[in-house]
């Protein structure tokens, strides 16, 4: 029988949407029964928000000073107190959980497995490696604890309707104080999440100038959509890296996905086929982002966003 | 600082298209060129630039794996890293393996900063530095895209999914770097020919007395199930109805 531990991902006001669909993958395990952990320093609405999701059947909620804002050094022991009471410890493949999760199995003795995008049996999973290029099966070994990241493209979050209830974890662990937080900058946006956005539009190297970007982001907002880019474009300077898209950028699954001027690297692909419909804009018809296109249009953006942005209405 | 760690991969080159093999049970790796893992190469560089403004003393770079795994040492060098050293082993390791002999190679180094690549382009695990500080208990600071010392400290600024966090670390720590951190400097032939000269000691895996981890098994490597491609159209109106056709509009 699998007990499977959620690490809920959140920015201290609201839950990040990842965890939703890490619980997705946990209930995945046949008969599991699923907790979600919120750690910070107060963290009721997020704790709330976490009960509220479909297939939990407990949260648990840390708070100390300490655990805001979150910090792999610092959350790491408290997890692993909390791993006895489980088969399996579970966080989201974002940079939260990639930077989390490993020190958490380190501490256990377990190698971890990272971006689950399938559940086969409650050890055997599949992941991509080589940027997508090949999916591996894998099997945890049966008698330890099974520490992974989700995938979260793969999964479509939980549903909302549940009422779990909430239980006040006390944590026995000495917390390191050899890391401190400093800052977080953010690319001040009112445009959606591009985590969590229904709809992205994304440009690469051939909009050439950061000023030119500005097409992207008319389209990007008659669209209520988020901002996405290549390597090449943030590389380049024309947009900040937290909007890459890709193997070492972010993995996403919107319903729609607009590439403008991106010649689709497998790096970059590997980054959005799970994307609903993926539509490309690029004037090199043998660009490799018509191959996995399911609406491809061959022409040059500078004429051909505009247009489509006021077409939009 | 005295001493910088560096992990170099052998990796299969970034350009390279794998391919499955047929019998599933792995990449076709015959025949294809091998490079050092592209996010090594700049933790690498910027273990130089560290030394080079002398905030650190001596580079050494490490890797795990086949003798093979001599070329991409010997690229280290030709770099600019001052020694090399070659764990040996002729099996794959898994990532808390790999750490464990980091663990121990600190120890007979005396290191005090190990910066590592975020992730590796094969496995694509991004797990080896976060272990790593946990068995050492050391901070981590991982996808890094700016880094400075300050004596006993380090600021970081790492990339993450919000926009970009910096941390304050008390030094021994990990360091992962990401791609934006610096660009890699090109190797010239003569710095080849004194990199031959350069010390690079191998040491058997066995003799380290590592512990292996238990072992997650892989069964089977397939294909990707590929995305069909689709429908071309010619202007923007044609752009339009095909949206709204499958009522995304």
């Amino acid at each position: 029988m699998s007990k499977v531990l959620v690490i809920a991902e959140h920015n201290g006001e609201s839950l990040n949407p990842s965890t939703a669909k890490s619980v997705s993958c946990a209930t995945q395990i046949d008969g599991a029964t699923v907790d979600v952990a919120v750690f910070g320093s107060s963290v009721a609405g997020v704790a709330q928000e976490a009960a509220e999701l479909n297939g939990v059947a407990r949260v648990l909620s840390v708070e100390r000073e300490e655990n805001d804002p979150a910090i792999a050094a610092i959350l790491a022991p408290q997890i692993v107190a909390l791993a006895g009471d489980y088969s399996h410890v579970f966080g989201p493949s974002t940079t939260f959980g990639k930077d989390l999760m490993p020190r958490v199995a380190a501490l256990l003795g377990v190698n971890q497995i990272s971006d689950i995008m399938s559940v086969e049996g409650s050890h055997s999973f599949k992941r991509p490696v080589y940027a997508g290029n090949a999916i591996v099966s894998v099997d945890a070994p049966a008698d330890s604890i099974v520490i992974a990241t989700v995938r979260t493209a793969s999964y479509q979050a939980a549903d909302r309707g549940n009422n779990a209830p909430i239980e006040a974890a006390s944590v026995d662990a000495e917390l390191p104080t050899h890391t401190r937080f400093v800052e977080l900058r953010t690319g001040s946006s009112d445009r959606p999440d591009l985590q969590a956005a229904a709809r992205v539009v994304s440009g690469g190297r051939a909009l050439a100038s950061e000023e030119n970007f500005e097409l992207i982001y008319k389209l990007a907002d008659k669209l209520g959509a988020a901002i996405g880019s290549s390597r090449a474009a943030v590389d380049a300077g024309y947009v900040p890296p937290e909007t890459q898209v890709g193997q070492t950028g972010q993995i996403i699954a919107p319903d729609l996905y607009i590439a403008i001027g991106i010649s689709g690297a497998i790096q970059h692909i590997t980054g959005i086929k799970d994307a609903g419909t993926i539509v490309a804009i690029n004037k090199d018809e043998e660009a490799p982002i018509f191959e996995v296109s399911d609406i491809g249009l061959v022409g040059d953006l500078f004429t051909v966003v505009p247009e489509l942005t006021d077409a939009l209405g | 600082m005295e001493k910088i760690l560096v992990g170099l991969k052998r990796v299969v080159d970034y350009n390279v298209r794998v391919q499955v093999k047929s019998d599933g049970s792995g990449v076709e790796t015959d025949g294809v060129k091998m490079s050092i893992n592209p996010f090594d190469e700049i933790a690498l560089e910027e273990a130089l630039r560290i030394r080079e403004r002398g905030d650190a003393n001596e580079v050494v770079v490490v890797s795990i794996g086949s003798s093979e795994s001599q070329q991409q040492l010997r690229t280290g060098l030709a770099m600019g890293a001052d020694r090399a050293i070659l764990v040996e082993t002729a099996s794959s390791t898994d990532a808390l393996t790999v750490a464990r002999v980091f663990r121990t190679i600190i120890d007979r180094e005396n290191a005090d900063l190990v910066i590592l690549g975020k992730q590796a382009i094969d496995d694509d695990n991004s797990q080896t530095g976060q272990m790593l500080a946990a068995l050492w208990g050391r901070p981590q600071a991982t996808f890094a895209s700016e880094l400075t010392f300050d004596g006993t400290t380090a600021k970081v600024t790492r990339e993450v999914d919000a926009g970009l966090e910096t941390l304050e670390i008390d030094l021994p720590a990990v360091i992962t770097v990401d791609l934006r951190l610096n660009e890699p400097r090109y190797v010239k032939l003569p710095d080849i020919m004194k990199a031959k000269k350069k010390p690079l000691d191998t040491i058997p895996l066995a003799d380290l007395g590592v512990d292996g981890a238990p072992e997650v098994k892989e069964t089977a490597y397939k294909p990707p199930e590929g995305r069909q491609r689709g429908i071309m159209v010619e202007d923007v109106a044609g752009l339009v109805a095909a949206l709204n056709d499958k009522g995304l509009l």
